[in-house]
């Protein structure tokens, strides 16, 4: 949805950033399959969690000004370590521990710079391209009720 | 004198099985499920979570399934859910202005960029009970339309900033604002505060003090500048990562109100600012939010607080549903003791009365209130 987690761009930081957001939205029997299919013979180990808590979720008075409190969100987070000492983190909404657990272990995966290019086209690129669709149909539904005004002339000219 | 009395536990265990048999109604009718209590109450579940302020559509759908359908209910069940979890963390201010729209509506600009999306509304159809709806009949797809490469939206409030006729939405100060979960209500409330108050406030109680400032208590002249559905992303910075990510998305209804002028020595004349923001779909409440917003900022326009919805203490304290149900419902508690005490003093008043009026030294009618014996005292 954001310009930034649509363009790539070199700086690692920023890739780790739309990487780690989209396994955070992607689905968990997806991200099971993907596992099986690239973790093959990689051992994990659990750093922390699956567990479950809130996040506050803020916005701004008028849109744009000084921050509040809107209210909670449950979100669940865990962390991850593979037997290469990468560590994953994920932090995902919801309550689904599934989800999280391989929210992380994608993002150690994703940082073993020989399977980067593979979690890209395979998980990233793909997670990303669903949500675009997803949004692209929703976008669409919703443009077919936009008004198209018309003025009718009235009186004799 | 104090008077401990037990017994009831078996007419409570039997009670709850006969609610538990209650809630599930026919065996021989199919259990709701959640995907159909979260896909087809969608809105009921939208209310949950706004006012329970917690954002969990399948939790949400689980409390509107035991409770029955009693949202209040519902509400109550999410509230104490939240209470025991820890909060990992706080989220960046959500950024309506990237919202995925899914209806935007303007009262004021006809022709606005990005146009006025009716969406999934309840405008302008009929009201009349359709018969189709006691059956399971065919639902036609939504028809669509492509969009183009149409950007975000602009907000309707940065076209007319633009012409300096309207305030701006003040700054952010960068100050942590307050959380009254944390620490406890405390007058006169921030902005802030209160716009947390409000968006976990009663729809009901706040539709109708909204609707007393249209009818001229706390008079705001509003007109809906923008009101906006959609998903939201909501990126929150971890230390783990050092950066902020995205955790996934919320559905949000925003509302601006745009209401009259003011003016002072110092500022040409401005139309002034409600603001709503509510979870989920609910057009109504986020309206309702954003006209209360704006009465509570009277002092800001040297506005006279006369009417309720202007009275900051009146809205705040009694906004909350969860509260107010706490307080009203206490009443069905033993009330024995207190009302034993209250009969005997209320006989001997009686008593007294008649002794004075067959003295003759009583001036008093019949009609005489009893006085400070009729109030409760167990508070």
């Amino acid at each position: 949805m954001s310009e930034a987690s649509r363009n790539s761009t070199p700086d690692p930081q920023a890739a780790r950033r739309r990487a780690v957001s989209a396994f955070a939205q992607a689905d968990a029997g997806f991200l099971d399959a993907a596992w099986q299919r690239l973790g093959a013979g990689r051992r994990v180990g659990a750093l922390r969690g699956p567990e479950s808590g809130l996040v506050m979720v803020r916005g701004r008075a008028g849109g744009g000004g000084a921050p509040f409190n809107l209210g909670e969100a449950s979100v669940t987070r865990a962390s991850v370590t593979l037997d290469d000492g990468a560590v994953g983190h994920a932090m995902v909404l919801g309550r689904d521990g599934t989800r999280a657990h391989f929210a992380a272990v994608f993002d150690a995966l994703w940082q073993d710079e020989t399977m980067r290019e593979t979690v890209e086209r395979e998980i990233v690129a793909v997670i990303e391209a669903a949500l675009a669709e997803t949004d692209a149909k929703r976008r669409s539904e919703t443009e077919a009720t936009k008004v198209d005004f018309f003025t009718m002339m009235r009186g004799e000219d | 004198m104090y008077v401990a009395v037990k017994g009831g536990e078996a007419a409570i265990a039997n009670a709850h099985r006969l609610l538990a048999d209650r809630r599930r109604g026919d065996r021989s009718v199919p259990a709701l499920t959640l995907e159909q209590i979260a896909g087809q109450l969608a809105l009921a579940v939208d209310r949950v979570m706004a006012e329970g302020s917690l954002y969990d559509p399948e939790l949400a759908a689980m409390a509107v399934r035991q409770s029955r359908g009693d949202l209040i209910e519902a509400i109550f069940l999410i509230r104490a859910y939240r209470t025991t979890l820890p909060r990992f963390a706080a989220s960046s201010p959500i950024d309506t202005g990237r919202m995925l729209i899914e209806r935007r509506i303007s009262a004021t600009y006809k022709d606005l960029p990005g146009g006025q999306l009716l969406g999934p509304t309840f405008d302008y159809t009929h009201r009349l009970i359709e018969p189709d709806m006691a059956g399971d009949g065919l639902v036609a797809e939504p028809v669509r339309r492509d969009p183009g490469e149409a950007g975000p939206a602009p907000r309707v409030m940065d076209i007319l900033g633009d012409e300096a006729l309207i305030e701006g939405d003040g700054a952010d100060d960068g100050v942590e604002p307050t959380d009254l979960t944390r620490s406890p209500l405390a007058f006169p409330a921030p902005r802030d505060l209160r716009l947390q108050a409000l968006a976990r406030g009663d729809e009901g109680f706040l539709l109708g003090l909204g609707y007393s400032t249209q009818r001229g208590f706390g008079r705001t002249h509003p007109f809906v500048g923008e009101i906006r559905i959609g998903e939201v992303e909501v990126e929150v910075d971890l230390p783990e990562f050092g950066f902020p990510v995205v955790i996934g998305r919320v559905r949000v209804t925003e509302c601006q109100m745009v209401s009259q002028f003011f003016g002072s020595k110092s500022q040409p004349p401005q139309f002034t600012r409600g603001y709503g923001l509510v979870f989920g779909q609910m057009e109504r409440k986020a309206m309702a939010m954003s006209l209360v917003d704006r009465a509570l900022r009277a002092d800001e326009f040297d506005e006279e607080r006369r009417a309720p919805a202007q009275d900051e203490e009146f809205v705040l304290a009694h906004c909350d549903n969860v509260q107010a149900t706490g307080f009203v419902e206490h009443l069905k508690l033993p009330h024995y003791v207190d009302f034993q005490a209250e009969l005997g003093l209320l006989r001997t008043m009686q008593r007294e009365h008649v002794a004075r009026s067959t003295d003759g030294t009583s001036p008093c009618g019949a009609g005489q209130p009893v006085g400070e014996g009729g109030e409760d005292v167990d508070e």
